[in-house]
């Protein structure tokens, strides 16, 4: 009986349109942010942070990103890894050239500049469609990552090849380098990622998210109604670029802190980040939390079991890892082809309807 | 006629000789897609897990036995015989026809009707379940295949050009391996085409590419031809699998080259036999060309890595359905 929209009078046309229209899921929401934002940095450890916390916070934004652009937009991309990449560079480069301005304003730009890039490789998409765009978005995974591997100057010519993040403050606390604290290293992954989610939760709900699901359900039609499809595309290639490319700024200095780009940033991130928004489901911002949080989570937890507790070598257990994950893939496809989300959704009609379904 | 031209032509030979081989993983692709609609992204690992199979079944290993091993505490890992060559390619295709069963029974009978992109989407993780299951089975580390074949650039080819230069040309450096997988990948073509022209499977198999619905009205079973196509393609696979394992060792990056067939295809058309092989040798040709006069040279090498999607990139932008695909029409 707690979660009913009865009994919840809407008085403005502000209230009627806000995101979580049921009181009991606005509660929930405010307790979820006041547990990350007020809790988890009071407890968390280095490993808590590095295995599991961080990672998921930044593919949370990378999912994100890319749900914009084939969730939201339907355009299929397999070249997240690179726009990461250019993220990632791009940050290192504006942090060794400008150390005096603040790493917010770098991840920011950073972002900026992968939306650029993304804008410029979505340009085909406008005459190239389905799995034809699908492959000729791993032109851009393997020039980028070509490219920051060949020109030296992206990695202002270090013998290594890779490159490092140097420490950077942000209100005097580090949150780049090696003496960072883990809860310095969540925090900031935390805002950025809440801030992105709330742009991502209102564009999609605008004008500019009504467009590119007209897209996306048929481009023809939609265009016959008045949708411009060359700035629909456009901008879902620059706003998920813009996602993804501050996860990978954050990805290389927060995370990381040294990148060798074929490594971090190659095909397999794309498709990484491709399965965590098909098994979150496509269009949902939910979708992408909890796809990204099953992936993250899942190799751990088989790591735990297999590792710690059965003392299984540790490449069986990546195996078994792959194993898993392709079936869990197929089995989401067959089962529920809109992943987690809708089962959430599924969920939540349960209770809307309980303990009376008729 | 001077050094400079005839490396170039030993380059676009060679590039011709890589182009078959490309075409022969895109071959495998354009089989399923145009029987099912299914773009089959695992084609590359199928080569893989093909190659394994052959490879372990040939040196008598226990399939699992690292899992068996972590389970029972046991130690096995070789049964202590060796199979020869022909009997392990008859088991492996065996093997693959199994498999082909069972993705068509557990997998894709339970997503016909479903859009392509999530028939996409479920082959990439039948790739990662498939890759998963080849490590489990025999295991990850770099295996050589000892089928016999020859290595080694051929001297009779490099003796019988040189006389074609001056002295400094040496004549034409051309693998044996590249010039046995072009006769096989030859063979492979003509007979499928033979066999998808003159035989009642191969007569089904086309009807079912041209229309699903039609096809079925006449009494032929989807399911039966989807089986076949999916062996058929895992057999070609397997073709693929060893010519690159015989050059490069059979390893997790074999199931790369898939990546590899994509621009292939996108140049050939998704639905067109031909066009996966010119496609091929276009690719094949062109990167290896392009590194050979501006890679090298002026961007510090390695373009092959990227030149084959930059290519079809820009040649999509002016004909979106490939050079032999069927023309694209779009209706509300």
């Amino acid at each position: 009986m707690l979660y009913r929209e009865a009994g919840d009078f809407k008085t403005s046309y502000h209230a009627d349109n806000q995101t979580f229209p049921i009181k009991f899921d606005r509660i929930g929401f405010w307790i979820t942010m006041a547990i990350a934002f007020l809790v988890i940095p009071f407890v968390i450890n280095d490993y808590w942070a590095n295995a599991i916390f961080v990672p998921f916070l930044i593919y949370a934004i990378a999912a994100i990103g890319l749900n914009i652009l084939t969730g939201y937009c339907g355009q299929v991309s397999l070249g997240t890894g690179g726009f990461m990449a250019v993220g990632a560079y791009a940050c290192y480069k504006l942090m060794t050239a400008f150390p005096d301005v603040s790493i917010v304003i770098h991840i920011i730009l950073a972002g900026g500049i992968t939306a650029a890039v993304g804008a410029a490789f979505g340009l085909p998409s406008l005459r190239i469609k389905g799995f034809y765009l699908a492959v000729a978005t791993l032109a851009a995974q393997f020039f980028l990552v070509w490219l920051f591997n060949k020109v030296s100057w992206f990695y202002n010519y270090s013998a290594s090849g890779q490159i490092n993040a140097p420490e950077r403050f942000v209100a005097g606390v580090a949150v780049t380098g090696p003496n960072t604290a883990p809860w310095a290293q969540y925090m900031i992954c935390l805002v950025f990622l809440t801030v992105c989610a709330l742009i991502a939760r209102n564009l999609t709900r605008g004008t500019v998210g009504r467009s590119w699901m007209a897209i996306r359900d048929m481009d023809i039609a939609a265009e016959i109604i008045g949708v411009n499809p060359l700035k629909a595309k456009l901008t879902a290639f620059a706003v998920s670029s813009f996602f993804v490319g501050i996860s990978g700024a954050l990805f290389f200095s927060v995370y990381l802190g040294a990148v060798e780009v074929g490594e971090a940033f190659g095909i397999q991130k794309s498709f990484l980040v491709l399965f965590m928004i098909i098994i979150g489901g496509l269009g949902s911002i939910f979708g992408c939390f909890a796809g990204a949080a099953f992936l993250v989570l899942l190799p751990v937890a088989l790591k735990v079991l297999g590792v710690d507790v059965l003392g299984w070598p540790t490449d069986l257990v990546a195996h078994l890892n792959l194993v898993i994950v392709g079936a869990l893939i197929m089995f989401f496809l067959i089962k529920e082809p809109h992943g987690l989300a809708q089962l959430w959704r599924l969920a939540k009609e349960k209770l809307r309807l309980w303990p009376f379904p008729y | 006629m001077s050094a400079d031209f005839l490396y170039g032509i030993e380059v676009i030979i060679n590039g011709l000789m890589a182009g078959v081989l490309y075409a022969l993983v895109a071959l495998g692709f354009v089989l399923i897609f145009k029987a099912s609609g299914i773009f089959n992204y695992a084609q590359g690992v199928m080569a893989l897990f093909a190659a394994l199979t052959l490879v372990g079944i040939m040196e008598g290993q226990v399939p699992f036995s690292h899992l068996i091993n972590a389970i029972f505490g046991t130690e096995v890992h070789h049964f202590g015989w060796e199979v020869p060559a022909l009997l392990a390619i008859a088991l492996t295709v065996l093997i693959m026809i199994g498999f082909a069963w069972a993705v068509q029974r557990f997998v894709f009978r339970h997503l016909v009707g479903q859009e392509p992109i999530i028939l996409f989407m479920a082959t990439i993780g039948l790739a990662y379940f498939l890759e998963g299951v080849g490590d489990l089975m025999w295991g990850s580390d770099i295996k050589t295949l000892a089928l016999g074949l020859p290595q080694g650039g051929s001297l009779a080819v490099e003796e019988w050009t040189a006389g074609l230069g001056g002295d400094d040309f040496y004549g034409f450096f051309i693998d044996k391996l590249d010039m046995i997988a072009t006769i096989v990948a030859i063979l492979l073509v003509a007979s499928l085409i033979i066999f998808a022209q003159y035989t009642k499977q191969g007569r089904a198999m086309r009807a079912v590419a041209d229309d699903h619905q039609a096809a079925l009205s006449v009494g032929i079973s989807l399911n039966f031809i989807w089986v076949l196509v999916w062996s058929l393609a895992g057999i070609v696979a397997l073709v693929a699998g060893v010519m690159w394992g015989a050059k490069s060792g059979v390893q997790f990056s074999l199931s790369l080259i898939a990546l590899k067939a994509l621009p292939v295809l996108m140049l050939g058309g998704f639905t067109s036999i031909p066009g996966a092989i010119v496609g091929g040798l276009i690719i094949g040709v062109g990167e290896k060309l392009f590194e050979y006069t501006i890679g090298a040279p002026f961007l510090g090498g390695a373009t092959e890595n990227w030149f084959a999607y930059m290519l079809a990139l820009i040649f999509l932008v002016f004909r979106p359905q490939g050079l032999f695909g069927e023309k694209i029409i779009e209706r509300v």
